[in-house]
């Protein structure tokens, strides 16, 4: 009796800890997309947090078929885009007929736009699921961008429509004009976002959209129709990223018919799937990645894409779980404190892994600079030692780097996979008599 | 008028071959281990590419042999070092490992070889007038691109229908276990089945370059088309391949040599109406919306039949 009772007790103090950290995270983040910029206050980095705002949302809008309902689209964009053409031409009307509605509401207006692409066609798309959908959503991605460029006075042909996001009507004395009213409107929208799509996840469709991934068959059998289930998904789907378009849209003060490319659906697929799908958070982990390495990497070396697409085969084929499966990975051993029986095999294989890499970068850059015009210099720098590309020993280095990178890694991962092995059992042991 | 219907179709004829020849490699690789290749496009371009070094190193003809195989190769490797070790994870995984390869290989194409077109030629053998109809000389080389595809085509039919290969081939795509009991090595059916495959895409690729453009875009181009004529053909019938190929070549190819439009058909809108998306729907000629017409047909089928023209499958 007294035992049942202290039990209780233990459990609601459990879960009273847990709901602590819950709205904890949540309200850390918050706390953090206002501090940010106050931080780090440079022009620089103001685009930079913006755009990564802009691409979380996508990336959690995309994150809603490809994650919760299963459905793999190539043409995601679409939603991207026409809103962001929504909310180009709201910002025009409401500056020529003097509506008076601020710019901060002009999101929603994209979101309405990318909602409606989703209603009147999802039903067609989501008649069938898996690599059929994949394809029919790439189909679909490149019939709009293709009439998009016919349809000259909405899309504006090649240019796009311009808008001027200062000219709206000022809410609060603020014009938009600065990057920093920009970045806290992005902000403000992106946890509202994230916030709205995190609570759908939790809502009995949310379930539904899971189950309706991993076993239609049944979902049909309990009596709902996984067609309209996949339909729901694409419009909550098209919503949010015609949000982000709108967002895009005030960010840029332009819209264009790059916006619904094919380009576009490629980058918001690498930076879900990188960040990892099976974790909410992960695509906000991707967003961040891939907009990072995007306006850093781009500096570094001509042939940035090239990395994206490595980084990305070496995702799906070892840790499809992206960048938060492995992450995750690790909760179980944090919490019975076995993590310190890995991280001698993680420093084992971090060498041979590095000096993978760096093979694999030196060879990328050696074969780019060789076949590149005249007018780039041959000289590559690789963390401050210089290499010529016209030189054979640069490319038997670069050989030797991938060749016996690649074996001493593979040897050292299977030690590490041992190494987990044995402490995910010890783990799973201590768990089971707390 | 009737010279266009002639031209056009021998046009037409060609290019849904040539479409051919890589929709029944990607149709044979779906069937069979129900992966959608992604990258397929891409073994075209590679195909292409291979096809122009190798014909300034070696020369045209050897190049036709050799940059396929190279092809092929290639393709072999990806099944046996990417696709196999994607298999657990499902088939998103394996789907999404080929659009990755798809993105890398375009980027290393134009890496190596420009962004801007190369300057792939037709063969000097080739380079005549095969025929002249109605006062339009018609290349020998496109006949040449017919035969080829016919070729492959009539060959692969055979080698399906009539030989022992076929038929292992054949009892792997439906009932891959009882095809490994019975002794035969699955692992390597599939990995020969996608060397064909991207062999089959890479010889498309060394046909079609000097024809259309050898350029660093052309897979992106050419991929989405590709997968038009699969899902509109049933996604896994090959019959159903070669009917959307033929049709998706033909509409496009009359497409692009009609230039009428509404304007034309029932004159000018009156222009103080001013432009609106009723002027741009009205002024576009039919060989500007060539490109978006295969997509139509994409939305056309779902409407109609979702499983596709000759399918069978739901998903």
């Amino acid at each position: 009796m007294n035992g049942a009772a202290t039990d209780a007790r233990r459990l609601r103090k459990e879960a009273s800890a847990s709901r602590l950290r819950f709205y904890g995270v949540w309200l850390a983040a918050g706390a953090a997309l206002i501090v940010l910029p106050l931080i780090f206050s440079t022009g620089g980095a103001l685009t930079a947090f913006s755009l990564i705002g802009i691409a979380g949302v996508f990336a959690l809008s995309y994150n809603i078929l490809l994650g919760q309902t299963g459905l793999l689209s190539f043409g995601h964009a679409v939603h991207y885009g026409l809103g962001a053409f929504a909310a180009v031409h709201a910002m025009n009307a409401i500056v020529s007929r003097g509506w008076p509605v601020p710019l901060p509401f002009v999101p929603l207006v994209g979101g309405i736009g990318g909602l409606a692409f989703a209603v009147a066609f999802g039903w067609l798309i989501t008649k069938r699921a898996g690599t059929a959908f994949a394809m029919i959503s790439l189909g679909i991605g490149e019939l709009v961008a293709s009439s998009s460029l016919i349809l000259r006075s909405v899309f504006g042909g090649e240019s796009g429509v311009t808008t001027d996001r200062t000219a709206l009507p000022h809410i609060f004395g603020w014009s938009f004009g600065p990057q920093l009213q920009v970045y806290y409107l992005i902000a403000f929208w992106a946890m509202a976002s994230a916030i709205a799509m995190y609570a759908l996840t939790r809502t009995p469709f949310g379930r539904v959209c899971n189950a309706v991934r991993d076993n239609p068959e049944r979902v049909e059998f309990i009596g709902y129709n996984p067609h309209v289930v996949r339909f729901l998904a694409y419009a909550f789907a098209g919503f949010f990223a015609g949000l982000a378009g709108g967002l895009a849209a005030i960010n840029f003060e332009i819209a264009n018919s790059a916006y619904l490319g094919a380009s576009q659906s490629g980058y918001v697929l690498f930076a879900a799937f990188i960040g990892g799908t099976a974790h909410f958070f992960g695509p906000i982990l991707g967003a961040v990645l891939v907009t990072f390495l995007q306006l850093k990497l781009s500096d570094v070396t001509a042939v940035w894409q090239l990395y994206f697409g490595v980084v990305f085969i070496g995702i799906v084929v070892f840790a499809p779980g992206g960048v938060a499966g492995l992450i995750m990975m690790h909760r179980p051993l944090v919490r019975t404190g076995t993590l310190t029986m890995v991280i001698p095999s993680y420093l084992a294989a971090a060498v041979p892994t590095l000096a993978l890499a760096l093979g694999v970068i030196l060879s990328i850059e050696t074969v780019a600079r060789y076949t590149a015009n005249q007018d780039q210099s041959n000289v590559i720098n690789l963390l401050g030692v210089p290499f010529d590309a016209t030189r054979p020993w640069t490319w038997g280095i670069a050989a030797i780097l991938v060749v016996a990178g690649f074996l001493a890694a593979r040897l050292s991962w299977r030690r590490v996979a041992e190494a987990w092995d044995r402490a995910a059992a010890v783990a799973r042991s201590r768990e089971q008599l707390a | 008028m009737l010279e266009l219907i002639v031209i056009s179709t021998l046009n037409g004829v060609q290019f849904g071959m040539l479409l051919f020849l890589l929709s029944s490699g990607l149709t044979l690789i779906f069937s069979m281990m129900g992966v959608l290749n992604f990258a397929h496009a891409s073994f075209y371009m590679l195909g292409a590419f291979f096809g122009y070094q190798l014909t300034r190193w070696i020369g045209f003809w050897p190049a036709l042999v050799v940059a396929p195989l190279l092809v092929g190769a290639v393709g072999m490797a990806v099944e046996r070092y990417g696709l196999r070790n994607a298999h657990k994870h499902g088939h998103v995984a394996e789907l999404l490992l080929t659009f990755g390869l798809a993105f890398a290989i375009e980027e290393i194409v134009s890496m190596i070889w420009g962004k801007s077109p190369v300057d792939y030629r037709v063969p000097a053998a080739l380079d005549f007038p095969a025929f002249t109809i109605f006062s339009t000389n018609y290349p020998a080389y496109k006949i040449f691109i017919l035969a080829v595809s016919a070729a492959v085509f009539v060959g692969l039919l055979i080698v399906l229908k009539a030989t022992r290969v076929g038929l292992i081939v054949q009892a792997a795509l439906t009932h891959p276990n009882m095809v490994g009991h019975l002794g035969h090595n699955v692992g390597r059916v599939f990995m020969l089945v996608f060397g064909v495959g991207s062999a089959l895409a890479g010889l498309a690729g060394v046909i079609a370059g000097p024809s259309l453009v050898t350029q660093s875009d052309m897979a992106a181009l050419l991929g989405p088309i590709l997968f038009v004529v699969i899902v509109f053909g049933g996604l896994g019938s090959l019959p159903g391949a070669f009917v959307a190929s033929l049709l998706i070549g033909l509409i496009q190819t009359f497409a692009v040599a009609l230039n009428g439009s509404l304007a034309s058909a029932f004159g000018p809108l009156d222009p103080s109406l001013g432009p609106s998306v009723v002027t741009d729907v009205w002024n576009v000629t039919i060989a500007q919306i060539a490109p978006i017409l295969p997509y139509v047909l994409l939305v056309a089928i779902l409407i109609v039949r979702p499983m596709g023209l000759l399918g069978t499958r739901e998903t």
